[in-house]
């Protein structure tokens, strides 16, 4: 038996509406909104990156887990805007929790499913015996370009997972995943803002890999729609997951808690871990959850967990995720936001 | 110990000296004094000077300076204490004549620092600050000087008011002082208007970016009396350090570290500060002004801000603080402002101050501060004819 | 651009986890750590970690601001009492500086406080953010 010991997420404090990003560019907000089901989103500042908000996240999941930092074999980092080309985010991360020396330590990549990437391979080293806990990560401080769609999305956040065999808060009863190589979104090396193919993004990419995973993780499991507490699903805006939950049979009663987007952005690879970490912590013990997520280029990792009566012991030893995000924020003008996203061009 | 006199004084202008280099500014502080002294030969060099590495990306300074003086093979040591470098100077070169090693010890003060850009200055002062635990965190000394008067204002009720009638009177004083970088008068509301740097700390409050150097000849009283010239002789010296980081200081509102340099100079000299008829202070920032009249005993703690609007430290006061217009008015080339403020003391002394005279100018204190108050050197200098 | 790797890596443990010295004779802590405890002469110390937690004693704003932290201005600089009854400098963040109050109680984070140009090491540290009971 695995599963997740602790869990905990980051998400920064600064928010931009998404009105004041249209009004820069002649937009239609209203639309914007409605089409994307999304207000606002949060903003790093510029002291934040994806380490840090990583590290921030990792001390609220050791948190929840009670664990010694030393007892953790293994730290991956999945982020698609790691703060070095070349040099481990992970080993910041696990020196700054004093993981180190004795801890494997990546950083993964796959756009936004680096995150569950990270859990996916910390969940199936824990089940084989080989170290008593692990941790995954998924933190992103993506960019979207001036003026492009992906501006109105483009957020930040991380999620951490413990994960081990004893003292579960959820257990994991199985896994699967859908890959294939599909290009709908990437950024070339050297190149400061993603490129995507706009449409293409839809039925090819999101819908195939997000669904069939689903489908066939449900399946695998001779489980239906109905008998899950919860769903979440990977949520570049609030609309995707939205649609592919309802198309696939689930309610909203089920997604909502786990659906952030709309207040949140996308935070990329803190993504669906983060609507999971949201899920935790209204979740009772007993219920089961099947998350799903999406990485363009493109796969989905699928999980089904189920909580236990450790859960509600641990919720509070770390700032719960909806607090986080509609307690503690600040708004910022499109102006601040161009200068912490360093979107203008400085001498040096 | 021999007793040891100041003989000869002398200054360059202070300002953004373009056309001077840190050996001219040095050599020509020095000829200045030796001019003044009438002694051509020295038999030892002290140079006080934070940072030729960093200002000027020279180093070796004993050699530099004791080269370019015309005083070949002459011994001399440069010393650094942050902006008490000067201070530091003039009590090596004390010790020099004191110990019977030197009969004529000069100890220049110099520095240099508009060879650099703003922001290299600023980096190098903040070398005077903790780099690891005080300046890595963005602090700049103005913001650590304002977490200072931001303590003693919300302790002892200390106003902007108050911090801005230092830069008045030192403005003041400064206007009539020919070497003097700014010697314009401020009224309180310019001061007090002026934008803020870190708060409380506004720009006017601030002292600033400064080329210049100042020189003093040291001898024995023996050889001083022979000259049948006034001159100073000192009588206490006070050195004391403190923790480089302001967060360890066991007290913020209070300059500990002058508190005892005070005491241990006073005691030296034999005098307490009622003895003492003025005093050119480190005003690096308006608050550093009040907190050393406390920190000297010259008022009690939280008493000095209302001491200065009633005029204590005027010119024409009780206890002028800062008769040369202070490192506001008069510019902090900071190496150089400790033996400025020597300077100023013995000129007051011999009683050649002209407008800036002080009355009955018999006992002088200067007090002279590294960094956020990490060390001090207080010097006691008395007259004699 | 100078590159100044070795003399922030050291720093590695007071930055990154806030470990400190607690000596052994006479218990006094000290952040950074020292060779010799200035109180009672001891050289003997064990290690600890601060748990980053304490009242903003007194702070500044900085409006003129260093190299690297132009994009921050204004910033609030403070000094943090910690629970454990030392102090501690460090910049205060996600606020309002000019909402700051002394007494407030702050937490710290792992924050980035400065690169060395664009091509050069990250500098990663602690600063200080309210602490707002989450």
């Amino acid at each position: 038996m695995v599963g997740i010991v602790g869990y905990g997420t980051h998400i920064p404090r600064y928010r931009i509406k998404v009105e004041e990003i249209a009004k820069v560019w002649g937009a239609d907000a209203p639309a914007f909104k409605k089409g994307l089901n999304l207000n606002e989103k949060s903003v790093p500042a510029p002291d934040e990156d994806c380490a840090t908000l990583s590290v921030s996240a990792a001390r609220n999941a050791i948190r929840r887990a009670g664990i010694d930092p030393k007892e953790l074999g293994a730290v991956y980092v999945g982020s698609e805007s790691h703060p070095y080309a070349v040099k481990p985010t992970g080993t910041i991360v696990s020196e700054a929790l004093g993981a180190c020396p004795h801890v494997h330590t990546a950083d993964l990549e796959f756009a936004c499913k680096a995150g569950t990437e990270g859990i996916f391979i910390a969940l199936h080293l824990v089940k084989s015996g080989v170290m008593s806990y692990a941790l995954g990560i998924g933190a992103d401080t993506s960019q979207g370009a001036p003026g492009d769609a992906l501006e109105y999305s483009a957020a930040a956040g991380a999620a951490a997972y413990v994960v081990g065999a004893e003292n579960l808060v959820a257990e994991l009863l199985d896994t699967h995943v859908y890959m294939t190589d599909t290009p709908d979104f990437w950024r070339r090396e050297h190149t400061h803002y993603p490129e995507h193919g706009g449409r293409f993004t839809g039925e090819p990419a999101y819908e195939k890999h997000l669904y069939s995973a689903a489908r066939e993780m449900m399946e695998k499991a001779k489980m239906k729609p109905e008998n899950f507490d919860y769903v979440v699903f990977h949520q570049p805006n609030g609309k995707f997951p939205a649609n592919a939950a309802k198309r696939m049979g689930f309610t909203e009663a089920q997604y909502k808690p786990g659906l952030l987007c709309p207040t949140l952005g996308n935070t990329y690879s803190g993504s669906s871990p983060i609507g999971l970490a949201a899920t935790l912590d209204e979740a009772k013990p007993g219920q089961t959850i099947l998350l799903v997520s999406y990485g363009s280029g493109a796969g989905s990792d699928a999980f089904i967990f189920r909580t236990t009566d450790r859960l509600p012991k641990v919720k509070d030893l770390a700032p719960r995720t909806r607090k986080q995000l509609d307690e503690f924020k600040m708004y910022i003008e499109y102006g601040t936001y161009a200068k912490f996203r360093r979107k203008i061009l400085k001498p040096e | 110990m021999k007793e040891v006199a100041i003989i000869g004084i002398g200054m360059t202008d202070w300002g953004e000296l373009w056309l001077k280099s840190l050996r001219d500014i040095a050599v020509e502080a020095a000829l200045n004094c030796l001019d003044d002294a009438g002694v051509a030969k020295v038999d030892a060099i002290t140079i006080g000077c934070m940072s030729g590495g960093l200002f000027n990306a020279q180093e070796h300074l004993g050699s530099l300076v004791a080269d370019y003086l015309g005083q070949r093979f002459v011994p001399a040591t440069r010393v650094e204490s942050a902006c008490a470098s000067g201070g530091l100077a003039v009590k090596t070169a004390y010790m020099e004549v004191a110990s019977g090693l030197a009969e004529y010890a000069l100890a220049i003060g110099v520095e240099k620092m508009t060879d650099v850009d703003g922001n290299e200055a600023t980096f190098a002062l903040a070398t005077a600050a903790d780099q690891d635990y005080e300046a890595f965190h963005g602090i700049t000394f103005p913001g650590l000087y304002a977490m200072m008067a931001h303590a003693h204002m919300k302790k002892y009720g200390t106003t902007l008011e108050q911090l801005s009638q230092v830069t008045v009177k030192n403005h003041d004083n400064g206007s009539m002082n020919p070497h003097a970088q700014f010697p314009c008068k401020f009224t309180l509301e310019q001061v007090m208007n002026s934008t803020m740097v870190a708060d409380p700390m506004r720009l006017l409050h601030c002292s600033p970016i400064t080329d210049g150097g100042a020189a003093v000849l040291l001898t024995t009283v023996e050889v001083a009396k022979k000259l049948n010239k006034p001159y100073a002789v000192i009588t206490g010296i006070g050195h004391a350090t403190d923790t480089i980081a302001l967060a360890q200081r066991k007290d913020l509102v209070k300059l500990e570290v002058v508190e005892q340099a005070a005491q241990r100079a006073l005691k030296m000299a034999g005098k307490t500060i009622k003895d003492v008829n003025f005093a050119e202070v480190h005003d690096c920032f308006t608050i550093a002004e009040i907190m050393v009249m406390e920190a000297i005993g010259l008022v009690k703690p939280g008493q000095a801000g209302p001491a200065v609007m009633d005029g204590l430290t005027a010119l024409t006061g009780k206890f002028p603080i800062n008769p040369s217009g202070g490192l506001k008015s008069k510019g902090h080339p900071v190496g150089a402002t400790g033996v400025a403020q020597v300077v100023e003391a013995v000129a007051q002394l011999r009683g050649e101050a002209g407008k800036r005279q002080v009355k009955n100018a018999r006992i002088a204190m200067t007090q002279n501060m590294g960094g956020s108050g990490g060390s001090s050197i207080i010097h006691i200098l008395e007259a004699r004819s | 651009m100078s590159m100044h790797v070795a003399r922030h890596w050291r720093e590695t443990p007071e930055r990154y986890r806030m470990e400190a010295a607690k000596c052994k004779k006479c218990g006094g802590i000290h952040f950074p750590s020292r060779l010799i405890c200035p109180d009672c002469g001891t050289r003997e110390f064990e290690t600890i970690r601060l748990a980053g937690k304490g009242e903003l004693v007194t702070y500044t704003i900085i409006r003129v601001a260093p190299t690297g932290f132009k994009d921050l201005t204004p910033y609030a600089v403070g000094i943090v009492k910690l629970d454990e009854g030392i102090q501690v400098m460090g910049q205060v963040v996600d606020c309002n500086p000019e909402q700051l109050k002394v007494g407030d109680r702050l937490v710290t984070q792992f924050r980035r406080i400065n690169e060395e140009g664009k091509t050069g090491m990250i500098l990663y540290g602690y600063k200080f953010v309210p602490d707002v009971g989450l």
